[in-house]
């Protein structure tokens, strides 16, 4: 009831006529539906191209993260070579460092980056990756977690298969992407989930990487719509709503696979 | 033997060539920041035009900055308070939703919605739920006769708000993990638990407690990193107030770093707070080994 009941008050704030929200007592249930509340969300802020720009975010997350966390994990699971094992310790160790502290120094790399957003070889003159897109994509491209999480999965696949598959002659990024690739789709299936989900929710990044109003994302629109203490209730109960739509959708299509996932590595995203 | 050490020779460029899109991204935004977040914690970094080496000067700054001890504080009192309970409920919940009912997983799914929310979606509701007019939250312990307070607004309120928003988040997915943990005690020890006349509570306190110990050190230690980097919630919810008893750590390197422009001592102290951070993370690596010890 208790984990419910916010997301019922919120749904029910949200269809509800004006003069009803401040209405004392408290009434459950509205006396007429209304869809007001959801334009003046989308007409007040540009919610919709939040709405996307969000969206872009997370999906370029997802892409870059599964492509580039499967041929690493898979690389330290199934090949061979010097140092693997010490530079996987490296990467994991990362997982501890805690966000705030590579945040400001990230912000300077992104502003320096030589010869983008106006910058010279030495990276200075510009503005650089900031405000770009790239300024959150690159950053989370390739995440310590959805290596390990991958290299897990690998781990647990036999390797016959890639025997079988070099004695016929097939090179490593074929038995990669043809042998390897279609059995990991649950854990493709759950660190899609897991990225998506961070990408679409997060919020102090996006909030310092990017100024731009036409490139803020709907966590950041959501904050600004809550500040103003003299909101309307009403549109802001719809856009919270909005902003937890795709999570929910998509966590209700692949739910098997999430939970599987969580009991598979016992860790959260 | 020499095709077998081409095939190893391939294998190991492969390998590399795998890696290296990886790795170039951790060398970029990992392993050069906090090299640089080391150095420019001794400097007076502003973006604009100041970048000299000040020496300790950020650091000793810091010691007389009394907001960062307040935030310090904030962070304390809210760990004190969210990890044991976080722990207590999530557990409470695995156990009680492990005995497989008629419902459990509808119940799951609904334990599990927070989660998926954004931490300023979820404040967004609870503002509105915590309204201290037309709050749902007061209007429910109104009819117990309960005259609810002015939740965010008021001085101990605030951050246990905080506390419950948070809670309310994370619990959904500490029991599912949690209940992952519950999967793997073997059934057998309950049964001859049982035999032995052992009550709930015993088989609780003798077997799934000592049985779960990894699982605890692992959402305690999350909660421990998570807890003292807190920055979403109080910023929506409260902005801090009343009287900076809810701004936190984060919040105050936030503002200072990219309100103020002090990137230097913004740097100073998210170093003093990740060091913060590992001790409590090997205080709490330690408590769950000598735990470990004593049985």
């Amino acid at each position: 009831m208790v984990m419910v009941v916010p997301f019922v008050w919120s749904l029910i704030t949200s269809i509800r006529p004006d003069e009803e929200i401040f209405l004392l007592p408290i009434q459950w249930l509205p006396s007429s539906v209304t869809m007001d509340h959801y334009r003046k969300a989308f007409e007040t802020v540009p919610f919709g191209l939040y709405f996307w720009n969000s969206f872009y975010l997370a999906f370029m997350g997802v892409l870059f993260n599964l492509l580039l966390g499967s041929l690493s994990g898979y690389a330290f699971a199934k090949l061979h070579f010097p140092g693997r094992d010490t530079l996987f310790k490296i990467l994991l160790a990362a997982l501890m460092i805690p966000g705030v502290v590579t945040l400001i120094p990230q912000f300077f790399v992104l502003k320096h980056m030589p010869f983008l957003g106006g910058n010279d070889w030495s990276g200075a003159g510009g503005n650089g990756l900031l405000n770009s897109f790239w300024a959150i994509i690159l950053p989370g491209a390739s995440g310590s977690f959805a290596v390990f999480f991958m290299r897990q999965f690998f781990v647990s696949l036999p390797s016959d298969l890639q025997e079988v598959s070099r004695i016929e002659g097939s090179g490593e990024f074929r038995i990669y992407w043809n042998i390897y690739i279609p059995l990991a789709k649950p854990a493709l299936a759950t660190l899609g989930i897991f990225t998506f989900q961070a990408g679409w929710n997060s919020f102090l990044g996006p909030l310092i990487m990017l100024n731009d109003p036409a490139k803020k994302t709907i966590q950041l629109g959501l904050a600004a719509f809550a500040y103003n203490k003299q909101v309307d209730f009403g549109p802001l109960m719809a856009g919270a709503l909005i902003a937890v739509v795709p999570i929910l959708i998509l966590f209700l299509l692949l739910q098997k696979y999430f939970v599987q996932g969580i009991a598979f590595t016992g860790t959260k995203g | 033997m020499a095709s077998i050490t081409k095939l190893s020779r391939h294998q190991a460029r492969m390998g590399y060539f795998f890696i290296t899109p990886t790795l170039l991204l951790f060398v970029i935004f990992t392993v050069i920041p906090v090299i640089m977040a080391f150095y420019l914690s001794f400097t007076n970094y502003d973006i604009v035009s100041k970048n000299d080496f000040v020496g300790l000067d950020n650091y000793k700054r810091l010691v007389d900055d009394n907001i960062f001890w307040t935030t310090l504080k904030n962070v304390l009192y809210y760990s004190v308070l969210y990890i044991p309970l976080n722990i207590a409920i999530s557990l409470s919940l695995a156990v009680l939703f492990m005995r497989k009912r008629i419902g459990v997983k509808l119940f799951r799914t609904a334990g599990y919605l927070p989660t998926l929310t954004s931490g300023v979606a979820a404040a967004t509701v609870w503002i509105w739920l915590l309204n201290p007019e037309f709050g749902l939250v007061n209007d429910i312990l109104s009819k117990f006769g309960i005259a609810g307070p002015s939740w965010l607004a008021e001085m101990p309120y605030a951050m246990i708000s905080i506390v419950f928003v948070t809670l309310w988040q994370s619990v959904g997915a500490n029991m599912v993990i949690y209940l992952a943990g519950l999967n793997g005690v073997p059934e057998h020890l309950y049964e001859s638990a049982k035999l032995d006349g052992a009550n709930g509570w015993q088989s609780f306190r003798y077997i799934t407690w000592p049985a779960l110990r990894p699982t605890t050190f692992f959402v305690s230690t999350m909660a421990i990193i998570g807890a003292l980097q807190l920055f979403d919630q109080a910023f929506v919810l409260t902005k801090g107030g009343p009287a900076n008893s809810t701004k936190t750590t984060v919040y105050h390197i936030y503002t200072q770093g990219f309100g103020q422009l002090q990137m230097g001592y913004a740097d100073a102290m998210a170093f003093a707070l990740s060091l913060i951070i590992l001790v409590f993370s090997l205080v709490n690596m330690k408590l769950n080994k000598e735990e470990d010890a004593m049985i």
